[in-house]
């Protein structure tokens, strides 16, 4: 069984996110980055398969050079090996052009399954999964919490959960899923392992060596374009809600969610 | 001069943050307040290689540099000193004057049941007699035949008496020298051989989680093969142990520092008093100022000392200020650290209570604050 995991570096969830001058992009300067929570759990299935089937975990990341690190926790993890699409003309391409960079790397490989994360923590977007498996042709689905590959190895049957309810979907493979959080408790990157993936093979890949034009992608190819991004809201000082007796704090309660916060 | 780091170094440093986040942080006011050695986390920190981090793959090691050990105790102590202490203990003291100074037979034999983290060794130094003077360990081993026979007790032995304890390196007096000074040899003694007892230490104000072990010799016979390295070394040994093992406690006040100061930061942006948070305070964010300040001095004299000892450079000199100075700056941080989150910081619901408690361990294990003025004192030629 052949795996691909596609790998997103984003902002540390503690890092404390800087509007750039330009109204439209973050400081990156002193961001911590770390993989994408959500591609970890895709790296975790696909080991714990590849130990139950054998075969090979290949990781694909696209961004500049400091992905690297990203890839090489992945390979710590257990992967086998990475590729690194990365090239300046890449800058600022939105999720369809990601895709399609990703489609272009792997079209070629041999694989089963891929994994992508449901969404990546920093857009938001959740397109990448969906838009790779549209360009390469295969099924998809996303948010799975279970994935059980048959024992011939032909088929998948996964569980995605939907609002009180959950759906078992059977695929044929070669399929992607998108990982949802509750698909697995990712391990850590072990020390042996951080020294194995020393060892690994990691390709690095320009759009050239991909065949494509680089036209096509960076800032002046989106079709999605971000005209300004602004901090959240403060947020409002809290309320206490005052009265004698818990029913009528529960009474008030009700009343504010009803009247006020227009909730319920 | 480069002050990057290698990209294993970042991504263990991560891998580690994140276990001990995950792992130790849940357990550890418990584990403290119980008094208790954690045969579960000892088996997770051992799966994630936390043993035998600087010995090679031959014997079941992971080959690292010394940096790497050092970063990694660094952030386990971020989180708490009890389970940093297990693992400094476990490597500098318990597997280092093996893999050093042990021979071939000895290696195979204890290493890879120590790197694979299912057993602890002991450092068997300090006596009831013997501390800061070390040197007049009044534990005698004698030779009888094929025999050492060994009689004495052993105090504060870190790791010597968990269950799986496998043994101790204990430094004895084999004899006397030819200037009539005792000469000093290290020997290995495994757990459960007849006249060993290795007991556990209770009542510790600090590092509640480590194991502490009081050890006595009654008659107590090895193999002379167990002599570790040449007859009459054995001070020699114990004090290039201990070169290395302060940077792991240099390690431990770095850690326990970060920790301290990032448990204060955070209270100090969220207590609000006088109508508005106490960082906004400038007596208070001075605090956090010079809290940042010197633990930025502390990382760069530690891991300084790591890159001469790694680059097999002498580094006596700077293990001992590396190990003083990160002590005390992990002192002060404490001491504001509890300042700042008023009379919340003695309670036990708040960490740096514990940290304000595990702290004072650093100036008095493996040589005193003042032992360390010492050694800085003659190299650098004042007596
Ligand atoms: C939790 C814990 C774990 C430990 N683990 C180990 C271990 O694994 N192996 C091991 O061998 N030991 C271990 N120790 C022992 C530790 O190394 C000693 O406690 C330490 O060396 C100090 O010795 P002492 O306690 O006898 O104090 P003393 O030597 O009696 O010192 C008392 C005071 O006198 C001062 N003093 C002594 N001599 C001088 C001098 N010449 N000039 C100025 N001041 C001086 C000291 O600085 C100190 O302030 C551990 C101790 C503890 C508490
Ligand atoms: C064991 C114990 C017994 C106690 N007994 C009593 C008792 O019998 N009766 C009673 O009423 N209280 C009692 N207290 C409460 C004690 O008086 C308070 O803990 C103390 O006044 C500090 O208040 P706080 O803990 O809310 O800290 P905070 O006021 O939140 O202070 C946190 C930090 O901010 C600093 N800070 C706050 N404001 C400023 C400012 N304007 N400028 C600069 N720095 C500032 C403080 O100095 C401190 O370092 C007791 C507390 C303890 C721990």
């Amino acid at each position: 069984m052949n795996i691909i995991v596609c790998l997103k570096q984003v902002p540390d969830t503690e890092t404390q996110i800087k509007i750039a001058p330009d109204g439209k992009s973050i400081v990156t300067d002193d961001i911590k980055w770390i993989m994408n929570p959500y591609d970890e759990f895709g790296v975790e299935e696909a080991l714990r398969i590849k130990e139950k089937f054998g075969g090979e975990v290949t990781v694909v990341s696209l961004g500049p050079k400091r992905v690297t690190e990203t890839i090489r926790t992945a390979l710590a993890m257990g992967a086998d090996k990475g590729i690194l699409i990365t090239d300046d003309a890449l800058e600022g391409s939105d999720s369809l052009a990601v895709a399609k960079a990703l489609a272009a790397a792997i079209k070629d490989l041999e694989y089963d399954l891929i994994f992508t994360g449901q969404r990546g923590i920093d857009e938001d977007q959740g397109l990448v999964g969906p838009s790779l498996a549209e360009m390469l042709g295969i099924p998809h689905v996303s948010l799975v919490v279970k994935v059980e590959v048959a024992e011939d190895g032909k088929s998948v049957k996964v569980e995605r959960p939907v609002e009180g309810q959950t759906l078992v979907i059977e695929s044929p493979l070669p399929a992607l899923l998108t990982a949802q959080k509750g698909l697995n408790e990712p391990r850590y990157a072990s020390l042996p392992g951080i020294m194995k993936a020393k060892k690994k093979p990691l390709e690095e890949k320009s759009l050239a060596d991909l065949g494509l034009d680089p036209s096509e992608f960076g800032e002046g190819a989106r079709k999605l374009k971000i005209l300004e991004i602004t901090p959240p809201p403060e947020r409002k000082a809290g309320k206490i809600i005052e009265g004698e007796t818990p029913q009528e704090k529960a009474a008030e309660l009700a009343r504010l969610l009803h009247e006020e916060a227009k909730v319920i | 001069m480069d002050f990057s780091l290698s990209m294993e170094q970042e991504i263990l440093r991560k891998s580690v943050r994140e276990f001990a986040e995950n792992e130790i942080r849940p357990v550890a006011r418990e584990l403290d307040e119980k008094e208790e050695f954690s045969y579960e986390t000892m088996a997770k920190m051992a799966e994630l290689g936390l043993f035998g981090m600087f010995v090679s793959e031959k014997y079941g090691g992971q080959g690292m540099d010394y940096l790497s050990y050092i970063i990694a105790t660094e952030e386990l102590a971020r989180v708490d000193g009890s389970h940093a202490a297990t693992v400094a203990a476990g490597n500098s003291l318990g597997i280092g004057p093996i893999y050093y100074f042990g021979n071939e037979e000895q290696k195979q034999k204890y290493l890879p049941k120590l790197c694979s983290g299912e057993a602890l060794w002991g450092f068997g130094l300090t006596e009831p007699n013997a501390g800061s003077d070390a040197a007049n360990s009044k534990t005698t081993a004698v030779l009888d035949g094929d025999e050492w026979i060994i009689n004495g007790s052993k105090i504060f032995i870190t790791n010597a008496s968990t269950k799986i304890s496998a043994g101790v390196t204990a430094l004895c007096r084999t004899g006397t020298r030819d200037d009539g000074r005792p000469e000093l040899s290290c020997i290995l003694i495994e757990t459960g051989t007849p006249g060993y007892e290795a007991r556990v230490m209770h009542g510790k104000m600090m590092w509640r989680a480590s194991n502490t072990s009081e050890l006595y010799f009654d008659d107590c016979r090895v193999p002379k093969e167990n002599l570790l390295g040449p007859r009459g070394q054995g001070f020699y040994q114990m004090m290039q142990t201990l070169d290395r093992g302060r940077l792991s406690i240099g390690a431990m006040g770095l850690g326990g520092a970060q920790g301290c100061f990032e448990m204060a930061l955070k209270y100090a942006k969220e207590r609000v008093q006088f109508g508005k948070p106490i960082s906004h305070f400038q007596i208070n964010s001075f605090k956090l100022a010079d809290m940042a300040l010197e633990i930025e001095c502390a990382r760069l004299i530690l891991y300084k000392a790591c890159w001469l000892c790694d680059n097999n450079k002498p580094f006596t000199k700077e293990a001992a200020m590396a190990k003083l100075y990160c002590s005390e700056v992990m002192y002060r941080c404490a001491n504001h650290a509890v300042q700042l989150h008023g009379g919340y910081g003695l309670m036990k619901e708040y960490d740096v209570e514990r940290f304000y408690r595990d702290q004072k361990l650093l100036e008095i294990g493996e040589g005193t604050s003042e032992v360390q003025r010492i050694v800085i004192s003659r190299l650098i030629g004042a007596v």
